[in-house]
């Protein structure tokens, strides 16, 4: 019964349905101790959708044949055949370009890129033939796609394959962005992202496939579909604010308890969708906590804590009672060297120094060298 | 010029025998009238391309091409409300009545209506930016493109969209691109989509040979062929990509080769007759074998958009001379002259309705409002789940997205 709420909610034929608080409260409830890697979240969302809908197809580099590249779509070629499972050449433009059009006549793609670095090479496919679409044409042409793929930085991987794409792609009208962290997230974006009638950009991360998550059967059910533009409260608190979305949601909750233990209560929001982003969620919350640090990965010129921070100011900056902290990846390219690497991407560490300094707990850094 | 033949129950023997006969009939003008009424409808006439087709790995079609009094008659109206719609925007474009961007397609109306007569509307036409002709092609109204222009209500995208993105999903248009080559791989997209939906229609993905040098159309030619798609690419080449000639472009301007694997055939794209042969054939060799490339030898009177007075980059005896050569709507009215299908009068008439229709569709679009405000967060998603939009300044105007 749940299963068919949902899918009704996350349909959107019926706005401004407030079920969250039951919803909420349920999804909090974790009586199965099943686990589930995000890996197979995902692999379990595209085949049940691809079951579901006949006109949902799946494109990308290596997604066929050699079971995809992070092996998200393991099986999925021999169950569905090539026809609905395409292997493409590298050749970003063009494939994307060829989606979108599919799009236009009436199916339901799920473009791959191998990381969305490469989906540079698309990006004119996705913001101009594929976002402003519907508003161009008052409604007539609709891009039903998904563009999904891991974003961010992996191990070691250098400059032209760490990038985070949240803050670019958020920042564009007519696009969805959705950035899942647990398998939860994974199973319900992913589904909703593909039931979605409009281009969905659904950022994924590489080192988040192999990790597991407890799932309930409610999760494994195939309508469970999370709702689109409604972020989740991980962890509840009281002291400050901390907003994250993907790898950085696990670094947040590992930094929320090593400040529990110094007495201060973090709340920790996972964002989930990146357009549109749950401002309401995030002001009520610092409405609640006063203090506000956000976390991402990305570059933080013009970022998605950017948006969050003067969103804050904008709706409940009488509810501010300090800065507004950022943490963000390091405003230079993605070195190689390890070290170097730990410096450039946020650390625990770093989400627990902004939160104390939030909290006035900390004597600020002096500038260094 | 055009050889001919009248072929009718009562077979000819040869040109010669006919040509008196037909020559002496023209004397009387009530036996002409009857003769044309009765040869309008099931009356098929066989006229020969002005030029051969030139191929690419393929068996070209023959010059031959069947038509009939009626569907030439079809050809001229058409061509001539395109032409008359063009050069009324001009006028509009300088009354600043139309603004931003605005390429017309006046000297090409032989490719968009070529090419209608050849297919249906369940088949599907992708182009870039010079789209206001294709549009009219594929079942739109004048007051949609005049309104469209100015930016109004009864436009075809409610004045959301402007010149360049024009759509008719239901008749098969899919725009109205406004990033050269972008279209190609889109199309390609629609191809495999109607193969996928085992449609048995066909794709036609036109661009400009500015287009032409793009990567992505290679991607997708790529694509296309590997997968036995659809698709037949359409290269109006009308010989200019906006101010650079096609010869300071490309290394090898003959871009029906240009798909190496993929077959290609040039085209007048003057001689509407010799456009409807090519997509015909183009249509049944796709439906079979996939992709396929068309280029059509074409020429644009005006500038590459109102911004472009399109004569510093060639002579205005260049385009006087393809005016006097080789221009679409007049080869058809020396055909229909000639083949007694209809007087001088009979067409000027024609032509008269059509700048009376064209005036009215100005004055009823003039008439639409421009759209509401509210208008400007309408139709950013399918389904916005209430979520806020904002304006310039986002403490005056917010709005929750349907």
């Amino acid at each position: 019964m749940w299963g068919v709420l949902r899918q009704k909610v996350c349909a959107g034929g019926l706005p401004g349905m407030y079920i969250r608080p039951a919803v909420a409260a349920f999804r909090n409830y974790s009586s199965s101790a099943k686990q589930m890697m995000v890996r197979e979240a995902l692999n379990s969302a595209l085949d049940e959708e691809m079951s579901a809908d006949h006109r949902v197809f799946l494109m990308g580099e290596e997604v066929g044949e050699y079971q995809g590249a992070y092996k998200i779509s393991k099986g999925l070629l021999e169950k569905y055949g090539p026809e609905r499972v395409l292997d493409t050449p590298i050749t970003e433009a063009g494939f994307t370009g060829i989606g979108v059009g599919a799009a236009y006549y009436g199916l339901r793609p799920v473009v791959e890129f191998m990381t969305f670095n490469f989906s540079m090479q698309a990006i004119d496919h996705i913001i101009n033939s594929a976002a402003k679409s519907n508003y161009m044409s008052a409604g007539q042409i609709s891009v039903p796609i998904v563009f999904r793929g891991p974003n961010g930085a992996a191990a070691g991987v250098g400059a032209q394959h760490s990038q985070c794409y949240a803050a670019w792609y958020g920042s564009c009208p007519g696009l969805k962005v959705l950035s899942p962290y647990s398998s939860e997230d994974a199973r319900g974006l992913l589904k909703a992202a593909i039931r979605d009638p409009d281009p969905v950009v659904f950022l994924e991360n590489e080192l988040l496939y192999g990790e597991s998550f407890p799932v309930s059967d409610e999760v494994l059910d195939s309508s469970f579909c999370l709702p689109i533009g409604k972020a989740k409260i991980e962890r509840e608190g009281k002291d400050v604010t901390i907003t994250a979305y993907s790898k950085m949601v696990g670094f947040a909750l590992k930094a929320a308890e090593m400040l529990s233990k110094e007495g201060i209560s973090a709340e920790v929001i996972n964002l989930r969708s990146i357009r549109p982003l749950d401002r309401s969620t995030i002001n009520a919350s610092v409405r609640k906590t006063n203090r506000l640090v956000t976390v991402e990965e990305g570059f933080p010129q013009h970022g998605v804590g950017a948006e969050i921070c003067t969103s804050v100011i904008e709706e409940s900056f009488g509810y501010l009672d300090a800065p507004v902290e950022r943490i963000a990846g390091a405003d230079v390219p993605m070195p190689y060297a390890a070290n170097l690497e730990r410096m450039a991407v946020p650390q625990v560490e770093d989400i627990v120094r902004a939160a104390k300094r939030a909290c006035y707990r900390s004597v600020p850094m002096a500038a260094t060298a | 010029m055009a050889v001919s033949r009248l072929a009718s129950s009562s077979s000819s023997s040869g040109s010669s025998l006919v040509k008196p006969i037909s020559a002496a009939l023209s004397f009387t003008s009530s036996l002409r009238r009857s003769l044309s009424s009765s040869a309008d409808d099931s009356t098929t006439l066989t006229i020969e391309t002005s030029l051969p087709f030139t191929s690419h790995n393929c068996d070209p079609p023959s010059r031959a091409v069947e038509t009939s009094p009626k569907e030439l008659m079809s050809f001229f109206r058409e061509m001539a409300l395109m032409r008359r719609m063009e050069i009324a925007a001009d006028s509009l474009y300088k009354a600043k009545l139309i603004r931003g961007f605005c390429h017309l397609y006046d000297g090409q109306e032989a490719v968009a209506v070529g090419m209608e007569a050849a297919i249906t509307k369940k088949d599907c036409i992708i182009t870039a930016y010079r789209d206001h002709c294709t549009f009219l092609g594929r079942g739109g109204t004048l007051l949609e493109v005049f309104a469209e222009l100015m930016g109004r209500q009864a436009g075809c995208s409610k004045g959301k969209g402007g010149s360049m993105h024009f759509y008719k999903k239901e008749n098969g248009f899919y725009g109205g691109h406004g990033i050269v080559g972008a279209q190609i791989p889109l199309g390609c997209g629609l191809a495999f989509a109607q193969k996928y939906s085992k449609d048995e229609t066909v794709t036609f993905a036109s661009y400009g040979d500015g287009a032409a040098n793009q990567g992505q159309l290679f991607e997708a030619l790529n694509m296309a062929a590997l997968w036995d798609l659809p698709a037949i690419l359409v290269c109006e080449n009308n010989h200019y990509g906006m101010g650079t000639a096609e010869w300071r472009a490309a290394k090898s301007p003959a871009y029906y080769k240009r798909g190496d694997y993929v077959p290609g055939l040039k085209v007048d794209g003057m001689d509407v007759l010799a456009v409807k042969q090519a997509c015909k054939f183009a249509k049944e060799y796709a439906l079979k074998n996939g992709p396929l490339i068309l280029e059509m030898d074409t020429y644009r009177y005006h500038g590459h958009s109102m911004s472009d007075p399109g004569s510093t980059y060639r002579t205005r005896d260049e385009i006087s001379g393809v005016r006097q050569e080789r221009d679409p709507v007049e080869r058809v009215r020396k055909l229909l002259t000639s083949h007694d299908i209809a007087s001088e009068k009979e067409l000027k008439d024609i032509e008269k309705e059509i700048r009376k229709a064209v005036d009215e569709a100005i004055a009823q679009a003039k008439e639409s409002p421009m759209p509401e405000p509210s208008e400007l967060f309408t139709n950013v998603y399918v389904k916005g789940y209430g979520v806020e939009s904002f304006g310039a300044d986002r403490k005056e105007v917010r709005a929750r997205l349907p």
